[in-house]
Parts: structure tokens; C-alpha cells; sequence
């Protein structure tokens, strides 16, 4: 079980004067999927990333589990990320690792430094790391070094890794957009999955609306920086779409 | 349609950079003007030519009666290579991730930087001599001179290294939340690691090299025994102690390609002394 996530007034302007995001006010539940769609550089990845700190907010609160993830620096942010998975588009695994030590990244907010250098995790966080490849459909890979895998193995080993944290909230930045249109399906069950069994809240950002359809529990359209449509998947009609993407050739 | 029928493809031009063509020109005109200044001429290559070939001869047959100092001197130079390259290694790693701007705010990556600028800016042989000054004849101001070079050459490969790793890896690791080192280790570390290997067997390769030489303002190794053997006109012992140095560089080239081997290519010991071709990962297609 784990807590909401309300964002409020939260602003971002990477140059001063132009902002990406407008005063996003927005409450995640603390369960379900949320897919946020939206044109390209309308701030769907700004906002996703402003969560985890990735990239810092110019305004605004990101509350969660009691803290303002907007306001929190150094061991407290570290605490904050720890309890926070991310998924990437481009998976942003360790290329010259193995599945097992990208794995085991998911562990290193809660290793010890000098324990981490020498590889001495936990035997819990192994058994559960060999565990979870097997979740994922990856038995058998733990010491494949992640740069021999292929794209769909990857984003499965990006998933698997963000659950080693057994994080409290799952975001997801673009997680289907590099790949092919089955993987993509079969990712997109695994985070709901993971949504499900966890009974987390889970943030995805995506493109691909009929994806988001079939397995958001809700959708958040952004457009300009802005919510501009904020309901279940039933209620984002072809006038909405235009909406937010803007023109209406691309819907036949 | 022939291309040269066409007016427009006529017509086109591939520019040319008059920057680049004024550039060349000025240096053709300085390299003749520095000939005319070093009194450079064929007659005196030629005349040279006639020297050189009495010396040559005077060197063969290398002598190797005096192997005690051959071999003493060898082992010096052998031994101020290690500890200055193992020293300098150590010392450089800190000040190459200092200096990495992408890891490290500029009030501490410039001054991490002008530390190895500062260690690069002279030879080896000019720190030598500042060294030879402060702690004396021998092996010690050696090994300091050599740390420097060290230091300042890879120190700079190492912060360029890390400065072109990608920073997708390292922001995944920190969004675990783990803490800086080991980000270090899991983000940045792996994907420097063979890189800083070659690195570092390359200066180990440069300071055997170097350490043949600072012997000869006093520092200690093979060189001040090649310079004294040089002045008393012993040619045929400097060509022993030229073909010992040739075959130093050379055992320090198997040494070089074998830690390679091991640390990047993961070879076995087995593999090493057999010969067998380096261990590549499969790569396997789903």
C-alpha cells in the first residue's frame, strides 16, 4: 500500500521567462496506472522527471509520503529517490554491467558504499534480483552483460531493476517508445503488473494513446504545459485527442 | 544528362576555407625562414652522415663485460617505471574525477585541472632536475619526476574519459537514490574502466621509457650510465645498454598487452601464455 502523490502550482522554465510546465495541479491516487499523453515537448518528460529530481522544478510542490519532493536536498532527496522506481525510454542501463549488477543498482540507495564496491549485497537482494528475472521473463540472463540484449530484454531488465528498489511509486518515461509494437504490449502488462501486485501508484508517459487506453486506469492529456484533459480512458473522445494534439488528419 | 552538360552542377563549387589556405601559406613561409636561421644545410647532413658511420662502427661489437652495472642499472629504471607509473596512477584518478566537469561543480574541477596542467607543462627530464635539486642524486627524484609526468598525462586522458561517459547510465543509478560513490562505482566506473587500463599500461610504457633517461641529470636508472659510457667514448658498451633499453621496452610492451588482455578482454592466465585469442562476450540475437 502506498501513499498519493499531489502536485501542486508545480512549474518548470529550463530558460527563465519560457516555461514547459504551467502550474500543474494534479492528485495521483495511490494505486493505478496513470498514462500521461501529449505532442512532444509539451513537458510530459519535464514533469516526470521533476518527481524524481531528475530535473529541478522552478515552482510548485510535489508532495509525497509526507515530504515536499520539490524542497528535499541531499540525503533526504536520496532517501526520496530510493522509494521512487523510474523506467526510461531508452532504458539507461549500465551497458558494460551485467543483468545482475544493473539489477542490483536497484539496491545501492540502501547498500552501503563500500559494501556495493566490492559486490557484497545482501543474499536477500540476490534471491530477490534472480526472482524478479525470472518475473520478467529473463531466467537464466543474470550474467549477460546488458549490452548483449536486445531492446525488449532491456526495458524488461530497466523494470526489473526499478522494482529491486520496492519502490512506492513508479514512473515511467516513455518505456514503449523504442520498441516494436508486441514488446511494447508486453511491457505495458509488466508496469501494469507491477501496479497491481505492488499496489503502487504507477506514471507513465507515452505516445501511443491506444496503448494508454487499454491500460491506463486513467489519462492525463497535456498540452502547452497544461492538464488539459484529466479522466478515464472511456472518457477521451476524438474531439479531446484533438485537442491536445492539435490537427485531426492523423485520427483516420 | 552528362554531369558537365548541366550549367548548375558547372557552376558549383565546393567551398573553400580561406581561413585554411591563408593558414598554410604562412606556415610554408615560416618553416623556409627558420631554415635560412638554423644554418640548416645538405653539406653538413652529408659530413654528419661520414661521423656517424666511424661511431656506428666503434659500437660494434656491443660490449657486455660490465653486466653488473648493465643489469643494476636496468633494474633501476625498471623499478623507478613501476613505482612512479603505480604512483602516479593512484594520484591521478582523484585529480581526473576532480576535473571531470560533468560529474564535479567548476570550483572544484579548475583547480583539479590546472593541478595536471601544471604536472604536463614540463618534460620529465626539466622536473628531474628541479627534483634532482630538492631530494638529492638517485632513484627518488626519479620516481617524484616521473609521478608528475604521470599525473599530468593521465590525469587529463582519465577526467576526458569520464567526461564522455554517458550520462543516461549515470542518471539511472542516481535515480535509485544511491549515494555518490556508488554512483562511482556502478555508473561511471564501468564505462571508463578499460579505458583507464589502456591509460594507464600506456604510461607505464612512457616512464619506462623516461626512466632511461632522467638517469642522465641524476635521478637514478640506466641513463646516467649510458651518459657517463658516452663521455668516455665506451661506444660499444652505450650499444649494450642501447640494445638492454630496447629490450626493456620491448618485455614492457608484453607486460603492457597482457594486463590488457586480462583486464579488458577478460583473458585467462591459460589463455595469456597459450596465445589463445581474446574472450569476446556473445553476442546473441533474440
Amino acid at each position: 500500500m502506498s501513499d498519493a502523490l499531489i502536485i501542486r502550482r508545480l512549474s518548470k522554465a529550463y530558460v527563465p521567462g519560457k516555461p514547459v510546465l504551467h502550474d500543474i495541479d494534479v492528485e495521483i491516487a495511490a494505486e493505478g496506472v496513470t498514462a500521461i499523453i501529449g505532442p512532444s515537448g509539451t513537458g510530459k518528460s519535464t514533469l516526470i522527471r521533476c518527481i524524481n529530481r531528475l530535473v529541478e522544478p522552478s515552482s510548485g510542490e510535489i508532495l509525497f509520503d509526507g515530504k515536499d519532493l520539490a524542497r528535499v536536498s541531499g540525503v533526504a532527496l536520496r532517501h526520496a529517490r530510493r522509494q521512487i522506481g523510474m523506467v526510461f525510454q531508452e532504458y539507461n542501463l549500465v551497458e558494460r554491467l551485467t543483468v545482475m549488477e544493473n539489477l542490483l543498482c536497484g539496491r545501492l540507495g540502501y547498500v552501503a558504499p563500500w559494501r556495493a564496491w566490492r559486490r557484497k549485497f545482501p543474499p536477500a537482494d540476490i534471491e530477490r534480483a534472480l526472482a524478479l528475472l525470472d518475473t520478467v521473463g529473463l531466467a537464466g540472463f543474470a550474467n549477460r552483460r546488458a549490452d548483449a540484449l536486445s531492446g525488449g530484454q532491456r526495458q524488461r531488465v530497466g523494470i526489473a531493476r526499478a522494482v529491486m528498489q520496492q519502490p512506492r511509486l513508479m514512473l515511467a518515461d516513455e518505456p514503449t517508445s523504442s520498441l516494436d509494437p508486441k514488446t511494447s504490449v508486453e511491457i505495458m502488462e509488466l508496469l501494469a503488473g507491477v501496479a497491481r501486485s505492488h499496489r503502487i501508484p504507477v506514471l507513465i508517459n507515452m505516445h501511443d494513446v491506444a496503448l494508454a487506453r487499454r491500460f491506463a486506469d486513467r489519462i492525463l492529456g497535456m498540452s502547452g504545459g497544461r492538464i488539459v484533459f484529466d479522466g478515464p480512458p472511456q472518457g477521451l473522445s476524438d474531439s479531446m485527442l484533438k485537442q491536445i494534439y492539435g490537427g485531426e488528419d492523423w485520427l483516420h | 544528362m552528362s554531369a558537365e552538360g548541366t550549367p548548375a552542377i558547372a557552376a558549383y563549387r565546393f567551398p573553400a576555407s580561406r581561413a585554411a589556405q591563408i593558414t598554410f601559406a604562412l606556415l610554408a613561409v615560416y618553416v623556409v625562414y627558420a631554415l635560412t636561421q638554423l644554418d640548416v644545410s645538405l653539406e653538413r647532413v652529408q659530413q654528419g652522415m661520414a661521423h656517424a658511420g666511424r661511431f656506428l662502427g666503434r659500437m660494434i661489437p656491443p660490449n657486455f663485460a660490465r653486466s653488473e652495472l648493465l643489469w643494476s642499472g636496468l633494474a633501476e629504471s625498471l623499478q623507478i617505471a613501476v613505482l612512479a607509473s603505480a604512483l602516479g596512477i593512484v594520484l591521478a584518478l582523484p585529480f581526473g574525477l576532480l576535473g571531470a566537469r560533468n560529474l564535479m561543480p567548476a570550483w572544484v574541477s579548475w583547480p583539479a585541472r590546472l593541478v595536471v596542467v601544471l604536472a604536463r607543462s614540463f618534460h620529465p627530464v626539466v622536473v628531474a632536475i628541479l627534483f634532482v635539486k630538492a631530494v638529492g642524486f638517485g632513484a627518488l627524484a626519479g620516481i617524484l619526476a616521473l609521478t608528475v609526468a604521470s599525473i599530468g598525462f593521465i590525469g587529463k586522458l582519465f577526467t576526458e574519459a569520464i567526461e564522455e561517459v554517458s550520462i543516461k547510465e549515470v542518471e539511472a543509478v542516481r535515480a535509485t537514490g544511491a549515494p555518490f560513490t556508488s554512483v562511482l562505482a556502478f555508473g561511471v566506473l564501468p564505462q571508463v574502466f578499460s579505458r583507464f587500463i589502456g591509460f594507464a599500461t600506456y604510461q607505464l610504457d612512457s616512464n619506462l621509457r623516461n626512466s632511461t633517461m632522467v638517469g642522465i641529470v641524476g635521478a637514478g636508472g640506466i641513463g646516467g650510465t649510458l651518459f657517463a659510457a658516452f663521455q668516455r667514448f665506451d661506444y660499444d658498451f652505450v650499444s649494450a645498454i642501447l640494445i638492454s633499453i630496447i629490450a626493456l621496452i620491448m618485455a614492457g610492451e608484453v607486460l603492457a598487452t597482457a594486463v590488457r588482455r586480462i583486464f579488458i578482454d577478460n583473458a585467462t592466465l591459460r589463455q595469456l601464455f597459450r596465445g589463445g585469442t581474446p574472450v569476446h562476450r556473445p553476442l546473441d540475437d533474440d
